[in-house]
Protein backbone atom coordinates (compact mmCIF):
# COMPACT_ATOMS: atom_id res chain seq x y z
CA UNK A 1 0.00 0.00 0.00
CA UNK A 2 2.74 2.51 -0.82
CA UNK A 3 1.06 5.61 -2.08
CA UNK A 4 4.59 7.28 -3.04
CA UNK A 5 4.09 5.93 -6.64
CA UNK A 6 5.80 7.77 -9.62
CA UNK A 7 2.21 8.90 -10.93
CA UNK A 8 1.44 10.12 -7.21
CA UNK A 9 4.54 12.05 -6.97
CA UNK A 10 4.77 13.68 -10.53
CA UNK A 11 1.11 14.93 -9.98
CA UNK A 12 2.22 16.72 -6.48
CA UNK A 13 5.06 17.96 -6.98
CA UNK A 14 3.72 21.24 -8.01
CA UNK A 15 2.09 21.60 -4.73
CA UNK A 16 5.07 21.04 -2.93
CA UNK A 17 7.15 23.71 -5.12
CA UNK A 18 4.57 25.75 -4.32
CA UNK A 19 5.03 25.09 -0.96
CA UNK A 20 8.78 25.39 -0.91
CA UNK A 21 8.31 28.74 -2.66
CA UNK A 22 5.69 30.43 0.08
CA UNK A 23 7.88 28.86 2.88
CA UNK A 24 10.92 30.86 1.34
CA UNK A 25 8.55 33.73 1.13
CA UNK A 26 7.66 33.39 4.48
CA UNK A 27 11.06 32.39 6.27
CA UNK A 28 12.26 35.92 4.51
CA UNK A 29 9.41 37.99 6.55
CA UNK A 30 10.69 36.19 9.89
CA UNK A 31 14.31 36.55 10.20
CA UNK A 32 14.82 39.44 7.47
CA UNK A 33 14.90 42.98 9.33
CA UNK A 34 15.28 45.06 6.90
CA UNK A 35 11.92 46.16 5.81
CA UNK A 36 12.08 46.86 2.04
CA UNK A 37 13.10 42.52 1.87
CA UNK A 38 9.95 42.11 3.98
CA UNK A 39 8.07 43.36 1.09
CA UNK A 40 10.08 41.34 -1.33
CA UNK A 41 9.61 38.24 0.72
CA UNK A 42 5.81 38.70 1.29
CA UNK A 43 5.38 39.31 -2.75
CA UNK A 44 6.96 36.04 -3.23
CA UNK A 45 4.79 34.03 -0.69
CA UNK A 46 1.67 35.78 -2.65
CA UNK A 47 3.29 35.03 -6.00
CA UNK A 48 3.02 30.90 -4.86
CA UNK A 49 -0.42 31.52 -3.56
CA UNK A 50 -1.30 32.92 -7.06
CA UNK A 51 0.46 29.62 -8.79
CA UNK A 52 -1.27 27.83 -6.78
CA UNK A 53 -4.71 28.65 -8.18
CA UNK A 54 -4.04 28.55 -11.69
CA UNK A 55 -2.67 25.24 -10.83
CA UNK A 56 -5.65 24.37 -9.62
CA UNK A 57 -7.52 25.47 -12.77
CA UNK A 58 -5.55 23.90 -15.14
CA UNK A 59 -6.85 20.96 -17.12
CA UNK A 60 -4.78 18.79 -18.90
CA UNK A 61 -4.84 18.99 -22.66
CA UNK A 62 -6.71 22.18 -22.18
CA UNK A 63 -6.53 25.74 -23.38
CA UNK A 64 -7.11 29.07 -22.60
CA UNK A 65 -10.48 29.79 -22.20
CA UNK A 66 -11.09 32.14 -25.08
CA UNK A 67 -13.89 30.78 -27.00
CA UNK A 68 -13.98 31.55 -31.25
CA UNK A 69 -15.50 34.66 -32.96
CA UNK A 70 -18.65 32.31 -33.81
CA UNK A 71 -19.56 31.76 -30.33
CA UNK A 72 -20.26 28.57 -29.92
CA UNK A 73 -19.17 26.17 -26.83
CA UNK A 74 -18.19 23.42 -28.16
CA UNK A 75 -17.81 20.49 -25.26
CA UNK A 76 -15.58 18.68 -26.89
CA UNK A 77 -12.76 20.96 -26.37
CA UNK A 78 -11.11 21.45 -23.11
CA UNK A 79 -11.07 24.46 -21.40
CA UNK A 80 -9.17 25.39 -18.58
CA UNK A 81 -11.27 26.61 -15.66
CA UNK A 82 -11.47 30.79 -16.18
CA UNK A 83 -12.87 31.29 -12.52
CA UNK A 84 -9.40 31.13 -10.57
CA UNK A 85 -7.78 33.47 -13.46
CA UNK A 86 -10.50 35.97 -12.45
CA UNK A 87 -9.89 35.36 -8.91
CA UNK A 88 -5.97 36.54 -9.33
CA UNK A 89 -6.14 38.63 -11.95
CA UNK A 90 -7.86 41.07 -9.84
CA UNK A 91 -5.76 39.74 -6.47
CA UNK A 92 -2.56 40.58 -8.46
CA UNK A 93 -3.00 44.43 -8.73
CA UNK A 94 -4.93 44.25 -5.50
CA UNK A 95 -1.60 42.99 -4.17
CA UNK A 96 0.29 46.04 -6.07
CA UNK A 97 -1.99 48.67 -4.24
CA UNK A 98 -1.31 47.13 -0.89
CA UNK A 99 2.21 46.76 -1.81
CA UNK A 100 2.58 50.27 -3.01
CA UNK A 101 0.75 51.16 0.65
CA UNK A 102 3.34 49.23 2.78
CA UNK A 103 6.32 50.98 0.51
CA UNK A 104 4.60 54.46 1.68
CA UNK A 105 4.88 53.25 4.88
CA UNK A 106 8.11 52.57 4.94
CA UNK A 107 9.78 55.60 3.38
CA UNK A 108 7.01 57.46 6.46
CA UNK A 109 8.97 55.09 8.85
CA UNK A 110 12.39 56.08 7.48
CA UNK A 111 11.72 59.39 7.77
CA UNK A 112 10.39 59.50 11.60
CA UNK A 113 13.08 56.79 12.31
CA UNK A 114 16.15 57.40 10.38
CA UNK A 115 16.35 53.44 9.72
CA UNK A 116 14.54 50.85 7.99
CA UNK A 117 16.05 48.11 10.02
CA UNK A 118 13.56 46.08 12.42
CA UNK A 119 16.30 45.81 15.15
CA UNK A 120 17.09 49.69 15.37
CA UNK A 121 13.88 50.87 14.91
CA UNK A 122 13.00 48.65 18.31
CA UNK A 123 15.74 49.86 19.92
CA UNK A 124 14.73 53.35 19.24
CA UNK A 125 11.05 53.32 20.25
CA UNK A 126 12.56 51.72 23.42
CA UNK A 127 15.10 54.86 23.99
CA UNK A 128 11.50 57.24 23.20
CA UNK A 129 9.28 55.68 25.53
CA UNK A 130 12.29 55.24 28.84
CA UNK A 131 12.51 58.91 27.89
CA UNK A 132 9.08 59.86 27.99
CA UNK A 133 8.52 58.24 31.17
CA UNK A 134 11.25 58.52 33.10
CA UNK A 135 10.80 62.23 34.57
CA UNK A 136 7.06 60.80 35.35
CA UNK A 137 8.54 58.06 37.60
CA UNK A 138 11.09 59.99 38.96
CA UNK A 139 8.21 62.91 39.98
CA UNK A 140 6.32 60.34 42.01
CA UNK A 141 9.09 59.51 43.61
CA UNK A 142 9.27 62.74 44.96
CA UNK A 143 6.29 62.53 46.78
CA UNK B 1 18.31 62.91 -17.79
CA UNK B 2 19.18 65.31 -20.19
CA UNK B 3 22.06 63.93 -21.72
CA UNK B 4 20.91 60.56 -23.21
CA UNK B 5 19.75 61.12 -26.06
CA UNK B 6 18.99 57.42 -27.51
CA UNK B 7 16.60 57.32 -24.39
CA UNK B 8 14.65 59.80 -25.06
CA UNK B 9 14.37 59.26 -28.87
CA UNK B 10 13.51 55.88 -28.12
CA UNK B 11 11.02 56.94 -25.35
CA UNK B 12 8.49 59.60 -27.85
CA UNK B 13 8.46 56.46 -29.98
CA UNK B 14 7.53 54.12 -27.37
CA UNK B 15 4.88 56.31 -25.69
CA UNK B 16 2.89 56.80 -27.74
CA UNK B 17 3.00 52.92 -28.75
CA UNK B 18 2.06 51.80 -25.05
CA UNK B 19 -0.56 53.86 -24.96
CA UNK B 20 -2.10 52.79 -28.09
CA UNK B 21 -1.77 49.04 -26.53
CA UNK B 22 -3.59 49.92 -23.57
CA UNK B 23 -5.92 51.21 -25.10
CA UNK B 24 -6.20 48.07 -27.50
CA UNK B 25 -6.34 45.82 -24.93
CA UNK B 26 -8.78 48.37 -23.02
CA UNK B 27 -11.16 48.04 -25.74
CA UNK B 28 -10.54 44.39 -27.06
CA UNK B 29 -10.50 43.06 -23.68
CA UNK B 30 -13.42 40.70 -24.26
CA UNK B 31 -12.21 38.97 -27.51
CA UNK B 32 -8.73 38.46 -26.60
CA UNK B 33 -6.61 38.36 -23.41
CA UNK B 34 -6.62 41.61 -21.38
CA UNK B 35 -9.55 43.85 -19.78
CA UNK B 36 -9.54 46.90 -17.43
CA UNK B 37 -6.94 45.87 -14.90
CA UNK B 38 -4.16 45.39 -17.71
CA UNK B 39 -4.68 47.86 -19.31
CA UNK B 40 -4.45 50.31 -16.48
CA UNK B 41 -1.58 49.22 -15.43
CA UNK B 42 -0.32 49.66 -19.23
CA UNK B 43 -1.19 52.85 -19.21
CA UNK B 44 0.42 54.14 -16.37
CA UNK B 45 3.14 52.23 -17.04
CA UNK B 46 3.52 54.56 -20.66
CA UNK B 47 3.19 57.58 -18.06
CA UNK B 48 5.74 56.37 -15.58
CA UNK B 49 8.25 55.76 -18.02
CA UNK B 50 7.53 59.25 -19.97
CA UNK B 51 8.00 61.08 -16.23
CA UNK B 52 11.20 59.10 -15.52
CA UNK B 53 12.98 59.61 -18.77
CA UNK B 54 12.08 63.28 -18.91
CA UNK B 55 11.47 64.97 -15.80
CA UNK B 56 8.66 64.60 -13.07
CA UNK B 57 7.15 68.30 -14.34
CA UNK B 58 6.78 67.76 -17.80
CA UNK B 59 5.25 64.58 -16.96
CA UNK B 60 2.80 66.37 -14.67
CA UNK B 61 2.18 69.45 -17.21
CA UNK B 62 0.76 66.48 -19.75
CA UNK B 63 -1.18 64.80 -16.71
CA UNK B 64 -1.47 67.11 -14.08
CA UNK B 65 -2.01 65.46 -10.31
CA UNK B 66 -5.77 67.05 -9.97
CA UNK B 67 -7.08 65.35 -12.83
CA UNK B 68 -5.06 61.98 -11.48
CA UNK B 69 -6.88 62.33 -8.16
CA UNK B 70 -10.54 63.02 -9.82
CA UNK B 71 -9.97 60.14 -12.70
CA UNK B 72 -9.43 57.68 -9.73
CA UNK B 73 -12.68 58.97 -7.71
CA UNK B 74 -14.51 58.75 -11.20
CA UNK B 75 -13.71 55.48 -12.53
CA UNK B 76 -15.42 53.83 -9.25
CA UNK B 77 -18.14 55.84 -9.20
CA UNK B 78 -18.57 54.83 -13.09
CA UNK B 79 -18.58 51.52 -11.77
CA UNK B 80 -20.85 51.89 -9.13
CA UNK B 81 -23.05 54.08 -11.28
CA UNK B 82 -23.43 51.39 -13.79
CA UNK B 83 -24.95 49.12 -10.91
CA UNK B 84 -27.35 52.51 -9.63
CA UNK B 85 -28.68 53.12 -13.47
CA UNK B 86 -29.79 49.11 -13.61
CA UNK B 87 -31.39 49.55 -10.20
CA UNK B 88 -33.36 52.78 -11.71
CA UNK B 89 -34.46 50.65 -15.15
CA UNK B 90 -35.54 48.03 -12.86
CA UNK B 91 -33.16 45.31 -12.60
CA UNK B 92 -31.10 43.99 -10.37
CA UNK B 93 -27.86 45.76 -9.32
CA UNK B 94 -24.94 45.39 -11.92
CA UNK B 95 -27.14 43.57 -14.52
CA UNK B 96 -26.40 45.00 -17.59
CA UNK B 97 -29.18 43.56 -18.94
CA UNK B 98 -31.05 46.93 -18.06
CA UNK B 99 -28.39 48.95 -20.41
CA UNK B 100 -30.43 47.22 -23.62
CA UNK B 101 -33.59 45.45 -22.33
CA UNK B 102 -34.25 43.83 -26.09
CA UNK B 103 -31.02 42.57 -26.86
CA UNK B 104 -29.55 41.15 -23.25
CA UNK B 105 -26.77 39.94 -24.75
CA UNK B 106 -25.80 43.33 -26.41
CA UNK B 107 -26.55 45.12 -23.40
CA UNK B 108 -24.26 42.68 -21.57
CA UNK B 109 -21.41 43.61 -23.69
CA UNK B 110 -21.93 47.40 -23.29
CA UNK B 111 -22.28 46.88 -19.67
CA UNK B 112 -18.56 44.76 -19.25
CA UNK B 113 -17.25 47.62 -21.33
CA UNK B 114 -18.58 50.33 -19.53
CA UNK B 115 -17.18 48.57 -16.35
CA UNK B 116 -13.91 47.65 -17.19
CA UNK B 117 -13.68 51.19 -18.48
CA UNK B 118 -14.55 52.55 -15.05
CA UNK B 119 -11.42 49.62 -13.70
CA UNK B 120 -9.23 50.70 -15.75
CA UNK B 121 -9.69 54.59 -15.21
CA UNK B 122 -9.63 53.89 -11.27
CA UNK B 123 -6.38 51.88 -12.12
CA UNK B 124 -4.49 54.02 -14.30
CA UNK B 125 -5.51 56.98 -11.50
CA UNK B 126 -4.03 55.05 -8.61
CA UNK B 127 -0.62 53.79 -10.13
CA UNK B 128 -0.06 57.20 -11.83
CA UNK B 129 -0.76 58.70 -8.34
CA UNK B 130 1.57 56.49 -6.66
CA UNK B 131 4.42 57.55 -8.36
CA UNK B 132 3.78 61.06 -8.51
CA UNK B 133 3.85 60.34 -4.90
CA UNK B 134 6.66 58.42 -4.74
CA UNK B 135 9.06 60.54 -7.40
CA UNK B 136 7.98 63.68 -5.98
CA UNK B 137 9.66 62.39 -2.86
CA UNK B 138 12.81 61.69 -4.18
CA UNK B 139 15.97 64.17 -4.89
CA UNK B 140 16.34 64.37 -8.38
CA UNK B 141 19.26 62.52 -9.14
CA UNK B 142 22.11 64.02 -11.23
CA UNK B 143 23.77 62.19 -14.45
CA UNK B 144 27.13 61.40 -12.44
CA UNK B 145 25.17 59.38 -10.08
CA UNK B 146 24.31 56.80 -13.04
CA UNK C 1 13.97 28.20 -11.33
CA UNK C 2 11.84 30.26 -9.60
CA UNK C 3 13.11 28.48 -6.37
CA UNK C 4 16.45 29.35 -6.64
CA UNK C 5 15.38 33.10 -7.51
CA UNK C 6 13.75 32.76 -4.50
CA UNK C 7 16.83 31.72 -2.18
CA UNK C 8 18.96 34.03 -3.88
CA UNK C 9 16.31 36.92 -2.37
CA UNK C 10 17.40 35.14 0.54
CA UNK C 11 20.94 35.44 0.50
CA UNK C 12 21.42 39.08 -1.21
CA UNK C 13 22.10 41.45 0.52
CA UNK C 14 21.71 44.40 -1.76
CA UNK C 15 18.19 45.79 -1.75
CA UNK C 16 19.32 46.78 -5.76
CA UNK C 17 19.81 43.56 -6.96
CA UNK C 18 16.66 42.01 -4.65
CA UNK C 19 15.01 44.64 -6.34
CA UNK C 20 15.92 43.16 -10.05
CA UNK C 21 15.37 39.07 -8.56
CA UNK C 22 11.69 40.16 -7.68
CA UNK C 23 11.06 41.61 -11.52
CA UNK C 24 12.89 38.18 -12.88
CA UNK C 25 10.70 36.14 -10.60
CA UNK C 26 7.81 37.97 -11.90
CA UNK C 27 8.61 37.39 -15.37
CA UNK C 28 9.24 33.99 -14.54
CA UNK C 29 5.80 33.36 -12.71
CA UNK C 30 4.50 34.95 -16.03
CA UNK C 31 5.87 32.35 -18.28
CA UNK C 32 4.92 29.73 -16.14
CA UNK C 33 0.88 31.00 -16.02
CA UNK C 34 0.99 30.97 -20.13
CA UNK C 35 2.14 27.32 -19.57
CA UNK C 36 -1.09 27.07 -17.46
CA UNK C 37 -3.17 28.71 -20.16
CA UNK C 38 -3.80 31.70 -17.96
CA UNK C 39 -2.55 34.19 -20.29
CA UNK C 40 -4.84 37.21 -18.62
CA UNK C 41 -3.02 36.35 -15.54
CA UNK C 42 0.02 36.26 -17.56
CA UNK C 43 -0.50 39.55 -18.83
CA UNK C 44 -1.38 41.26 -15.89
CA UNK C 45 1.79 40.01 -13.58
CA UNK C 46 4.29 40.78 -16.69
CA UNK C 47 2.60 44.07 -16.69
CA UNK C 48 2.85 44.38 -13.10
CA UNK C 49 5.64 42.59 -11.87
CA UNK C 50 7.94 44.09 -14.35
CA UNK C 51 6.73 47.54 -15.11
CA UNK C 52 5.40 49.03 -11.64
CA UNK C 53 6.38 47.26 -8.64
CA UNK C 54 10.20 47.48 -10.12
CA UNK C 55 9.76 51.21 -10.22
CA UNK C 56 7.84 51.52 -6.95
CA UNK C 57 10.63 49.75 -5.42
CA UNK C 58 13.25 51.37 -6.96
CA UNK C 59 11.67 54.71 -6.00
CA UNK C 60 11.80 53.26 -2.36
CA UNK C 61 15.14 52.66 -2.24
CA UNK C 62 16.19 55.49 -3.61
CA UNK C 63 14.46 57.11 -0.68
CA UNK C 64 15.92 54.53 1.83
CA UNK C 65 19.10 52.91 1.76
CA UNK C 66 20.74 50.58 -0.69
CA UNK C 67 21.98 47.70 1.64
CA UNK C 68 20.41 45.56 3.98
CA UNK C 69 22.89 45.66 7.78
CA UNK C 70 23.38 42.13 8.77
CA UNK C 71 20.34 40.82 11.52
CA UNK C 72 21.82 39.44 14.63
CA UNK C 73 19.44 37.44 15.49
CA UNK C 74 19.52 33.53 15.60
CA UNK C 75 18.27 31.68 12.28
CA UNK C 76 17.55 28.79 13.92
CA UNK C 77 14.40 28.85 15.45
CA UNK C 78 12.40 30.56 12.46
CA UNK C 79 13.94 27.72 10.15
CA UNK C 80 12.45 25.13 12.20
CA UNK C 81 9.38 26.98 11.83
CA UNK C 82 9.12 27.25 8.57
CA UNK C 83 9.98 22.99 7.88
CA UNK C 84 7.66 22.78 9.99
CA UNK C 85 4.80 24.34 8.46
CA UNK C 86 5.73 23.48 5.08
CA UNK C 87 5.75 19.65 6.58
CA UNK C 88 2.47 20.20 7.52
CA UNK C 89 1.26 21.84 4.33
CA UNK C 90 3.35 18.73 2.48
CA UNK C 91 1.01 16.67 4.44
CA UNK C 92 -2.55 18.64 3.45
CA UNK C 93 -1.07 17.74 0.13
CA UNK C 94 -1.25 14.24 -0.22
CA UNK C 95 -5.39 14.39 -0.27
CA UNK C 96 -5.05 16.58 -3.53
CA UNK C 97 -6.03 15.93 -6.86
CA UNK C 98 -3.80 15.32 -9.44
CA UNK C 99 -2.11 18.10 -11.47
CA UNK C 100 -4.08 18.69 -14.23
CA UNK C 101 -7.27 16.33 -13.80
CA UNK C 102 -10.63 17.06 -15.30
CA UNK C 103 -12.88 15.68 -12.65
CA UNK C 104 -11.93 17.73 -9.35
CA UNK C 105 -13.87 19.66 -7.10
CA UNK C 106 -12.70 22.72 -8.95
CA UNK C 107 -13.70 21.17 -12.48
CA UNK C 108 -17.11 20.13 -11.54
CA UNK C 109 -19.42 23.01 -10.24
CA UNK C 110 -19.50 26.34 -11.22
CA UNK C 111 -16.09 26.82 -13.78
CA UNK C 112 -17.71 24.43 -16.35
CA UNK C 113 -21.55 25.99 -15.72
CA UNK C 114 -20.13 29.43 -16.69
CA UNK C 115 -18.33 28.38 -19.46
CA UNK C 116 -21.72 26.68 -20.98
CA UNK C 117 -23.61 29.43 -20.40
CA UNK C 118 -21.38 32.33 -21.44
CA UNK C 119 -21.61 32.37 -25.22
CA UNK C 120 -26.05 32.06 -24.97
CA UNK C 121 -25.92 34.76 -21.95
CA UNK C 122 -23.38 37.38 -23.08
CA UNK C 123 -21.54 36.59 -26.70
CA UNK C 124 -18.30 37.90 -25.36
CA UNK C 125 -15.28 35.27 -26.73
CA UNK C 126 -12.80 35.80 -23.43
CA UNK C 127 -14.31 33.67 -20.63
CA UNK C 128 -12.44 35.72 -18.05
CA UNK C 129 -13.45 38.98 -19.15
CA UNK C 130 -17.34 37.94 -18.82
CA UNK C 131 -16.88 36.60 -15.60
CA UNK C 132 -14.71 38.78 -14.32
CA UNK C 133 -17.56 41.88 -14.97
CA UNK C 134 -20.89 39.91 -15.48
CA UNK C 135 -21.04 36.97 -13.24
CA UNK C 136 -18.88 38.44 -10.07
CA UNK C 137 -19.23 42.06 -10.81
CA UNK C 138 -19.37 42.48 -7.08
CA UNK C 139 -16.16 41.21 -6.61
CA UNK C 140 -14.52 43.11 -9.01
CA UNK C 141 -16.35 45.91 -7.84
CA UNK C 142 -14.91 45.33 -4.54
CA UNK C 143 -11.31 45.07 -6.38
CA UNK C 144 -11.49 48.04 -7.52
CA UNK C 145 -12.72 49.73 -4.44
CA UNK C 146 -9.51 48.23 -2.23
CA UNK C 147 -7.34 49.50 -5.14
CA UNK C 148 -8.97 52.86 -4.74
CA UNK C 149 -8.35 53.20 -0.80
CA UNK C 150 -4.97 51.76 -1.40
CA UNK C 151 -4.28 54.70 -3.66
CA UNK C 152 -5.81 57.21 -1.08
CA UNK C 153 -3.57 55.57 1.73
CA UNK C 154 -0.47 56.30 -0.60
CA UNK C 155 -1.62 59.57 -1.17
CA UNK C 156 -2.38 60.73 2.81
CA UNK C 157 0.99 59.07 3.73
CA UNK C 158 3.21 60.73 1.27
CA UNK C 159 2.10 63.57 -0.59
CA UNK C 160 -0.84 65.30 1.61
CA UNK C 161 2.13 65.30 4.90
CA UNK C 162 4.17 67.05 2.06
CA UNK C 163 1.50 69.63 1.03
CA UNK C 164 0.44 70.72 4.54
CA UNK C 165 4.07 71.05 5.68
CA UNK C 166 4.95 73.01 3.26
CA UNK C 167 2.04 74.96 3.73
CA UNK C 168 2.38 76.11 7.58
CA UNK C 169 6.45 74.92 7.20
CA UNK C 170 7.87 77.49 9.59
CA UNK C 171 9.01 75.11 12.62
CA UNK C 172 10.00 72.15 10.63
CA UNK C 173 13.16 70.94 12.31
CA UNK C 174 16.10 71.02 9.25
CA UNK C 175 17.10 67.14 10.63
CA UNK C 176 13.97 66.30 7.87
CA UNK C 177 16.10 66.53 5.11
CA UNK C 178 17.01 63.31 3.57
CA UNK C 179 20.55 62.43 3.73
CA UNK C 180 20.79 60.91 -0.09
CA UNK C 181 22.77 57.35 0.19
Amino acid sequence: MNIFTTEFILGHINYWLFIILMMTGLYIVITKGNLVKKIVGLNIFQTSVFMFYISMGKVSGGTAPIFPLDGIYDPSIAYSNPLPHVLILTAIVVGIATTSLGLALIIRIREEYHSIEEEQITILEDTIFRTEHLPTVGKDEAF
Amino acid sequence: MRHHLILRVITKLLVGTIFLFALYVQFHGDYSPGGGFQAGVIMAVGFILYGIVFSLDKAQKVFPPWLVHKLVAFGVLLYGGTGIYSILMGYAYLDYTAIDPNHPSHGQHLGILIVELGVGITVTGVMVAVYYAFAARTPVLSDEDW
Amino acid sequence: MLIVTALSVVKTRSLFAIVALSGVFSLLSALLFITWDAVDVAFTEAAVGAGISTVLMLGTIALTSRTEKQSQRSNLLPLVAVILTGAVMVYGTLDMPKFGSPDTPVQTHVGPDYLKRIPDDIHVPNAVTAILASYRGYDTLGETAVVFAAGIGVLMLISGLRRRRMDDNADEDPSDKRDTT
